[in-house]
C-alpha cells in the first residue's frame, strides 16, 4: 500500500541521508519533491501546503542550530515524519463504547466506498472480540446490498436485521429504528447500521442520513472513505461532516498501490480520527488504524509491527510455540511444519499485503523486488499445499528421499509438472536452511514463514554495505540467506 | 462551480499579467489531472499567449472515435472490468437500458460470481429493463459464466452481450490473469468489441496506475467515468486519456436508469472549467 508514495518519498529521503549537512537551498528544493510525491498520492493541496511549510519552517530552524552531534538531514527526515504522524493522529481514539449497551454504529459514505462490506468486518471483528452485534440493512435504494448484507452476515455468523428487502422501497429512518428496538430487546451489545451511499451535494439524501442518526442518536458515526479518492476527498468529508456529522473515519480498499492522499487529506481537514483500516475484501481484512505504522509505511520505514500483529493472530499459539520448542530443540524442519506455515499465512491474508507491509528497499532494487513479490499470491500458495498433500508422511519428513520417480508421483497427484515440484523442494531447501540458520540466531523468535521469501531463482541481490540485521526475523533470514 | 472559471476569462482576455499561475497550477491539481500534467498545462498558457485554458485542456483529449464499437456480426460482446465499487454493476444496467431503448436486444451476464448479491443485484436491473440475465453460483468460474452467456446470447440472436465482471485492485495479479481468462474464454464463441473500464469520477491518481494495469491486462478500448453528479470533476480521466490514449466514451450521471451519456469533450471541458 502507498507503494508510490514510498517508493519516491524513499528515492527523496535516500538522497538527503547521504548528505551530512543540508543547507537552505537544498531543503527548499526536497520540501518541492516531497510536495509533488504528496500531491501524485492525492492529498489534498491545502493539506500538503500546510504541511511543508511547516516542515520548511522547522527544517530552517534546524539549520541554524546546527546543534553539534546532530545529523540536519536527519533531522528534516524525523521533522517530515512526525508532521506526517501529527496529522494522522490527530484525536486518536479507539471505538466508541456505550455505557448502556448497545453501542450504535452508523455507517455513511459515497456510493461504492466499501460500506456494506465493511459493516461485515467491523462485525466480524467485534465478534472475534467476544461481543454480540447486529447489522441492520438500513440501504434500501442499492439493488440487493440488503441481500448483499444477509449473505456476508451468514458467512461470518452475524445477525442481520433486515425487515425490508430494499431496492428501492421502505423507509430507512424506521429499519434503523426498529433494528435498534430489535438489539435492545434481544440484547445485542453492538449495533452497526449500514446506509445507502450517497453524494455529498444530494441535499436530500444528506437530509435523511441525518434523520436516521438522530433516530438512532449513534455513539460512533463513522465516514467511510475510498483510499484511491482524489482531491476531492476534502469536499467530500466536509460535506459528511457538515452534513451528516462525522466522528471517525474508516479507510477502505488499502490494499491496492498508492493513495495515503485520502487518510491525510480527510483526517487533516475535519480533525476527525481514523478508526480502521479495511485491507481486502474477505471478511477477516480489517485493522485499526496505528498512526505511527502509517507514518513509518508512508516513509518507507516499513510496518512490521502490524506483519507480526497478523502473525501472532494466523498462528495460534499452540502451533507456533510447537514450531518453537522444535527450533530450540533442533529438530528437522519438516513438509508438515512448511504446510502449517503455509495455511497460517493464508489466513494471514494474502501475500502481496503481507509483503507489502516489510521496510522497502529503496530504489530500482526495491521496485524490482515489490514487482516478484506481487507475482507471488493465494494460488501459489494453494499450489504449495497441493504439492505437500500428495507426498506420503513418509516423504513428508525426508524430504531427501523424493527422487524422480516420486517427483512424477507427487506432480501427477497434485495435478502439476514435475518442474512445479522440483521449484517447491527447491524453495524448501532454501527455508529449512534458513530455519537452521535461525535456531543460531535467536532461540524463540517468531517463526520465520518460508513462503515468504522470493523463489530462489528471483532472489534480489542483497544490499550492499549492510550493517544492521533487519528485526523482522522473515527479512532477516532473507538477507542471510541472500 | 468550478474555481477554474475564475482563470478562463483572464485567459481569453490575453491577460497573463494578471495570472496568479501557482494559483492556476494549485486550481488544476483540485481537478484531479495530477500534478505533472497540471504543471504541462500552465506552462503552456504561460508561453503561448493566444492559448486559452479551456483549449490547452482540450488538446489533452485524444481524436479517436468515442462511439461503442460493434461486431460485424452480432452480438456485439462487451466486457465491463473496473475496481471495486467503480460502478460496474450500475454501468452495465445503464448501458443495456440505453441499447434496449434503442430497439437493441440485450443479454446481459453477471460473471461477478464473488462479491456476495452481485449476481442478484443485476437480476434486479435486467427485470427492470426487461433484458435477459445469465448469472452462475457464487464461486463459480467467472471465465465459464462469461462463456455460457456469450453462447446464449449468440443462441438468442441477441444484438448485445454485456458481460460484468468482479470489481478487482488492479495489484492482485491473479485477479488481473483472471480477466484476460474470460477474455479468451469468451472469444472462442464470439470476439470481444469493447473492453470498458469503469472508473470511479472522484479517484486521484490512482486512476493512471488503473488505466495502465487494466490495459495491459485486456486491452481497455474506452472509460465509462461514473458518479460525476458528485463535486468531483473526473480530472483522473483526462489525465488517463492524455497519457495512455484510452478514449473516455460514456459517462454516468446519477442513480437512474437512464443517467448514462456519451462523452462529449466540449461539455466535459466546459464543467471542469466551470462555464
Amino acid at each position: 500500500m502507498f507503494d508510490a508514495l514510498t517508493s519516491r518519498m524513499s528515492r527523496t529521503l535516500a538522497g538527503l541521508r547521504s548528505r551530512g549537512r543540508i543547507n537552505p537551498v537544498d531543503l527548499e528544493s526536497t520540501c518541492g519533491e516531497i510536495r509533488t510525491a504528496l500531491l501524485e498520492a492525492d492529498v489534498a493541496l491545502i493539506v500538503v501546503d500546510q504541511l511543508i511549510t511547516e516542515v520548511k519552517r522547522r527544517g530552517l530552524e534546524a539549520i541554524s542550530l546546527k546543534q553539534a552531534g546532530i545529523n540536519p538531514a536527519q533531522q528534516v527526515i524525523t521533522i517530515i515524519h512526525e508532521e506526517i504522524l501529527k496529522v494522522l493522529g490527530t484525536n486518536l481514539r479507539p471505538l466508541a463504547q456505550a455505557k448502556k449497551p448497545p453501542t450504535k454504529i452508523m455507517l455513511a459514505g459515497l456510493q461504492g466506498s466499501g460500506k456494506t462490506t465493511l459493516a461485515g468486518k467491523l462485525a466480524l471483528w467485534l465478534k472475534e472480540q467476544g461481543n454480540t452485534p447486529l447489522l441492520v440493512a438500513c440501504d434500501l435504494v442499492r439493488p440487493n446490498a440488503v441481500t448483499q448484507l444477509q449473505i456476508i452476515g451468514e458467512q461470518i455468523g452475524v445477525p442481520v436485521f433486515a425487515p425490508e428487502p430494499g431496492n428501492g422501497s421502505g423507509n430507512p429512518i424506521s429499519v434503523a429504528k426498529a433494528g435498534l428496538d430489535h438489539a435492545e430487546q434481544k440484547l445485542f451489545n453492538y449495533v452497526i447500521f449500514d446506509t445507502a451511499g450517497r453524494l455529498g451535494v444530494d441535499v436530500e439524501l444528506m437530509k435523511e442520513a441525518r434523520a436516521i442518526k438522530s433516530a438512532i442518536t449513534p455513539d460512533d458515526t463513522l465516514f467511510v472513505v475510498d483510499a484511491m479518492t482524489g482531491q476531492d476527498a476534502v469536499n467530500t468529508a466536509n460535506a459528511f461532516n457538515s452534513g451528516v456529522g462525522i466522528d471517525g473515519v474508516v479507510l477502505t480498499k488499502v490494499d491496492g498501490d498508492a493513495r495515503a492522499g485520502a487518510a491525510l487529506s480527510v483526517t487533516s481537514v475535519i480533525g476527525k480520527p481514523i478508526l480502521f483500516l479495511s485491507t481486502g475484501e474477505k471478511s477477516s481484512e480489517f485493522e485499526p488504524f496505528y498512526p505511527d505504522r502509517m507514518a513509518q509505511r508512508i516513509l518507507g520505514m516499513g510496518d512490521v509491527a502490524t506483519l507480526a500483529d497478523q502473525a501472532k493472530k494466523a498462528l495460534d499459539e499452540k502451533s507456533a510455540a510447537r514450531l518453537e520448542e522444535k527450533f530450540i530443540s533442533g529438530e528437522d524442519f519438516t513438509f508438515d511444519d512448511f504446510l502449517e506455515q503455509l495455511q497460517a499465512m493464508k489466513k494471514m491474508g494474502s501475500m502481496t499485503k503481507l509483503l507489502g507491509m516489510l521496510p522497502g528497499l529503496p530504489g530500482a532494487q526495491g521496485a524490482q523486488m515489490k514487482k516478484q513479490i506481487e507475482a507471488l499470491d493465494d494460488s501459489e500458495t494453494d499450489r504449495a499445499a497441493a504439492i505437500i498433500q500428495s507426498m506420503t508422511p513418509h516423504e513428508r519428513n525426508n524430504p531427501k528421499i523424493i527422487n524422480g520417480s516420486r517427483r512424477l508421483r507427487i506432480a501427477r497427484g497434485s495435478g502439476n509438472e514435475v518442474s512445479s515440484v522440483n521449484r517447491l523442494l527447491e524453495r524448501f531447501a532454501g527455508a529449512q536452511k534458513a530455519m537452521k540458520q535461525m535456531k543460531n540466531i535467536r532461540p524463540g523468535a517468531m517463526p520465520q514463514i518460508p513462503g515468504l521469501g522470493a523463489p530462489p531463482a528471483q532472489r534480489p541481490p542483497q544490499r550492499a554495505g549492510k550493517k544492521s540485521r533487519s528485526g523482522n526475523p522473515a527479512k532477516r533470514a532473507e538477507e542471510e540467506r541472500g | 462551480m468550478s474555481l477554474l472559471s475564475r482563470f478562463t476569462s483572464l485567459f481569453t482576455r490575453e491577460d497573463r499579467a494578471s495570472v496568479d499561475w501557482q494559483d492556476l497550477e494549485a486550481t488544476l491539481i483540485a481537478s484531479d489531472i495530477g500534478p505533472t500534467l497540471a504543471k504541462k498545462i500552465s506552462d503552456r498558457l504561460h508561453d503561448e499567449k493566444k492559448l486559452t485554458l479551456e483549449v490547452a485542456l482540450g488538446e489533452l483529449l485524444i481524436s479517436a472515435d468515442r462511439s461503442l464499437v460493434s461486431a460485424e456480426s452480432p452480438p456485439t460482446v462487451i466486457l465491463v472490468v473496473g475496481v471495486n465499487g467503480s460502478g460496474k454493476t450500475t454501468s452495465v444496467g445503464k448501458l443495456a437500458a440505453r441499447l434496449h431503448a434503442q430497439g437493441a436486444s440485450v443479454v446481459v451476464v453477471a460473471a461477478d460470481t464473488f462479491r456476495a448479491a452481485a449476481r442478484e443485484q443485476l437480476q434486479t436491473w435486467a427485470t427492470r429493463i426487461g433484458v435477459t440475465c445469465v448469472g452462475g453460483k457464487d464461486g463459480a468460474d467467472p471465465a465459464a459464466v462469461a462463456f455460457d452467456g456469450v453462447s446464449q446470447a449468440v443462441d438468442q440472436g441477441a444484438d448485445y452481450v454485456i458481460i460484468d465482471t468482479a470489481g478487482r485492485l488492479q495489484t492482485k495479479e491473479g485477479l488481473m490473469d483472471q480477466l484476460g481468462k474470460i477474455r479468451r474464454v469468451v472469444e472462442k464463441k464470439a470476439p470481444v468489441s469493447e473492453v470498458l473500464l469503469v472508473l470511479d469520477g472522484s479517484t486521484g491518481q490512482n486512476a493512471l496506475s488503473q488505466g495502465a494495469s487494466f490495459t495491459s491486462a485486456v486491452q481497455v478500448t474506452g472509460l465509462v467515468l461514473t458518479k460525476l453528479d458528485g463535486s468531483s470533476k473526473g480530472g483522473a480521466a483526462l489525465a488517463i486519456e492524455a497519457t495512455l490514449g484510452i478514449p473516455i466514451k460514456l459517462i454516468g450521471t446519477g442513480e437512474g436508469l437512464s443517467d448514462i451519456a456519451p462523452f462529449e469533450p466540449d461539455s466535459y471541458i466546459a464543467a471542469l472549467v466551470g462555464r
